[in-house]
């Protein structure tokens, strides 16, 4: 088997393949020991190649990988798997963001990420829900079913939170608040899209974030492109990372 | 060589009215980095050993010959950008010294009174000398300070109350008028230079001055030739330390030594000798300058595999591009010329700046690269606002391109170190 693995900053994501096609994945929480996650996971395989991406890519070169490549090309591969027409790819992780462009050929020409900080991520999501008392998957129904039209403005989670608990003070439904919280995350990421891909197409929205129903109707309103989630958005790096096994056995 | 160590001088620290104990430990980090980022390297030219001796002797012995030059009544002038016209200081037998301010140590010190969004280089350097622990700033009679940002001539204001610090004003257009206000500025800057020296400047000795930077610019045109070759002879890093020593060392003994290295380099680069593997991706860095010892992007580049082969920037070739007039001898005429060549430089300050776009695309040329990387300090509004037209420039060229704007602190490292291996893979698969 050949097998991506996505040491990424919240969870561990693993695609095994055979024969060349899709045969088995899974993720865990990345932990305070991700190589020792990593391990465990992988005992489960009977491995020929291992390539790692993600944050602990050169972790895991280290130690059991064959190969590390960067989370970009791991994106763009397995986007362009899914999707063979697509030019730009958004994928929102758990601790940073990323727009890549590619070419007709597939290669990246373009990419952009995040600055240091984490605004804008699945982390930032994740704080603002439990703000509100929410679960992740509660927090995007929520959202949706809010009309409220004004976004957040601040984009530190710091300050993020004392605005939303004004907000809350002030008396406005929770589902408006995560309304708030959506819009402004879905205008960084439009803003982010739009310096790095002004190239039209469809959009291969990835990362676990993609998992958010609210920030793909955000998302498709603000670019007016098609937006497509692929069936296991967070798994899209790691599946990129088997392919690239596939591609250099 | 891992026994590098910069040399300690406690007592000549003391003497200056140095925070000792404090500095030591500064010593201390900065040899370990050296050792580190440096000498770890392979397949280094002998040449750079003399950049390494005057590494050890950069607390010190440096130090020593600029106390030496000013008990011999002459100014020693401290800077922080290359529009100092260093050649009115050394026609009055003065040294030029770029100071402190591309360490993190300091900012601390700095944001005890700076607000803390603003440029880290300005913050490093306030603090440098508010906290005592850069010997230069020490040593020198007065600071060179210029306009060419809001933050450094509000700071200017405030690091005079620590030390003399005489400013200059930096025109921000290149319209007749605004050289007509330069020159002023030049021949003020002139008189005060001779006020510290408490002698006039001739003819004779601008002359001689202008021949001997004129010359330390040559040399290191001649090294970015060199570095323009297929494989490059010599890495991104130490290429850029010898920028950064430009700064810090006398003018003709740097000369001469950087051009020993280079006949080395000549012979490596006739022998197809490369510093590093003939398919390392061969990447300029353009913006920013990167002071002493700010070495973190051209250390994660050559780190990920990458040769760096040019710095379009004031600590590169922005600072050595262009050279002085050498024909013309009475002093107005030596100053037309002086004023005439400084307009040249094309730092983002001044509006419009396209003759910069139109560098950074001869540049990439001429060095052979294969992609640019644009640097930018974080809150430098003018190089990050421009940043967009050598974007704009690259993808009309179909040049590999990546942006990052960073500071002194270590924090990003892991995401800037994604972007750069990214920025190689794309390298890479674009020329194959």
């Amino acid at each position: 088997m050949l097998i991506g693995i996505d040491l990424g900053s919240r969870a561990i994501k693993l695609v095994a393949l055979a024969d060349g096609a899709w045969r088995q994945s899974e993720a865990q929480e990345s932990g305070f020991d991700p190589r020792r996650q990593a391990l465990a996971m992988l005992e489960k395989y009977p491995a020929s190649r291992v390539v790692a991406t993600g944050y602990g890519r050169h972790l895991a070169q280290r130690h059991f990988a064959s190969e590390a490549i960067t989370e970009i090309k791991a994106h763009a591969l397995g986007a362009r798997h899914l999707f063979p027409e697509c030019s730009t790819i958004l994928d929102v992780g758990g601790q940073d963001c990323k727009v890549i462009r590619l070419d007709r050929a597939g290669r990246v020409v373009n990419f952009q990420m995040n600055d240091k900080c984490a605004a804008g991520t699945g982390r930032f999501l994740e704080i603002m829900a439990a703000i509100l008392g929410y679960d992740l998957e509660e927090f995007g129904a929520a959202a949706l079913s809010s009309r409220h039209e004004t976004a957040i403005n601040s984009m530190c989670a710091v300050f993020a939170e004392s605005e939303v608990i004004s907000m809350k003070n002030l008396g406005l439904p929770p589902a408006d608040i995560a309304r708030a919280v959506h819009l402004s995350v879905a205008n960084r990421l439009a803003a982010m899209l739009n310096r790095a891909a002004p190239a039209g197409g469809p959009l291969v929205f990835s990362g676990g974030v993609a998992k958010n129903p609210c920030l793909v109707a955000l998302l498709t309103q603000q670019t007016g492109s098609q937006v497509l989630v692929p069936p296991a958005p967070a798994m899209v790096g790691a599946l990129g990372a088997a392919l690239h096994a596939l591609g250099g056995a | 060589m891992e026994q590098f160590e910069i040399t300690a001088y406690p007592a000549l620290w003391e003497g200056l009215g140095m925070e000792v104990a404090r500095f030591e430990k500064s010593r201390q980090m900065l040899s370990e980095m050296y050792r580190k980022i440096y000498l770890s390297q392979l397949n280094r030219p002998a040449g750079m050993g003399y950049f390494d001796a005057l590494m050890a002797e950069i607390f010190g012995g440096r130090i020593e010959e600029m106390l030496a030059v000013k008990r011999a009544g002459r100014p020693v002038v401290g800077t922080f950008c290359v529009y100092i016209p260093e050649e009115v200081v050394v026609a009055a037998g003065g040294v030029c010294v770029g100071l402190c301010g591309g360490s993190q140590g300091s900012i601390p010190d700095a944001e005890k009174v700076l607000p803390r969004n603003i440029c880290p280089m300005v913050k490093s350097a306030y603090g440098f000398k508010a906290a005592r622990i850069c010997p230069y700033f020490q040593t020198v009679d007065f600071v060179y300070g210029e306009t060419t940002c809001d933050a450094k001539k509000k700071t200017w204001e405030l690091l005079d109350r620590l030390v003399p610090t005489h400013v200059m004003e930096i025109p921000q257009m290149k319209r007749e008028r605004d050289k007509v206000l330069w020159l002023a500025e030049v021949r003020d800057f002139k008189a005060k230079v001779e006020a510290v020296a408490g002698a006039a400047i001739t003819a004779g000795d601008l002359a001689a001055a202008i021949r001997l930077i004129n010359d330390k610019r040559r040399a290191l045109q001649r090294l970015a030739r060199l570095r323009g070759v297929r494989p490059s002879p010599i890495s991104g890093k130490d290429a850029l330390l010898i920028e950064q020593i430009a700064f810090y060392d006398e003018s003709g003994r740097f000369s001469r030594k950087l051009n020993e290295l280079c006949d080395e380099l000549e012979g490596r680069a006739r022998a197809g000798g490369g510093v590093a593997e003939a398919a390392a991706p061969r990447v300029m860095v353009s913006g920013t300058p990167m002071a002493l010892p700010n070495w973190k992007v051209h250390h994660l580049l050559e780190t990920a595999g990458a040769v760096v082969v040019n710095e379009e920037s004031c600590i590169g070739s922005r600072y050595f591009k262009d050279l002085i007039d050498e024909g013309p001898s009475r002093l107005d005429t030596q100053l037309a010329a002086l004023t005439e060549r400084y307009m040249r430089i094309d730092c983002s300050c001044f509006t419009p700046n396209d003759e910069r776009v139109e560098q950074v695309l001869k540049e990439y040329r001429q060095s052979q690269a294969q992609g640019i990387l644009h640097y930018s300090l974080q809150f430098c509004h003018t190089y990050n606002i421009e940043e967009i037209k050598i974007r704009e420039a690259c993808e009309r060229e179909g040049i590999p391109y990546l942006a990052i704007e960073s500071d002194y602190s270590p924090e990003d490292t892991g995401q800037l170190q994604t972007r750069i291996e990214a920025f190689l893979e794309q390298i890479r698969e674009a020329s194959c």
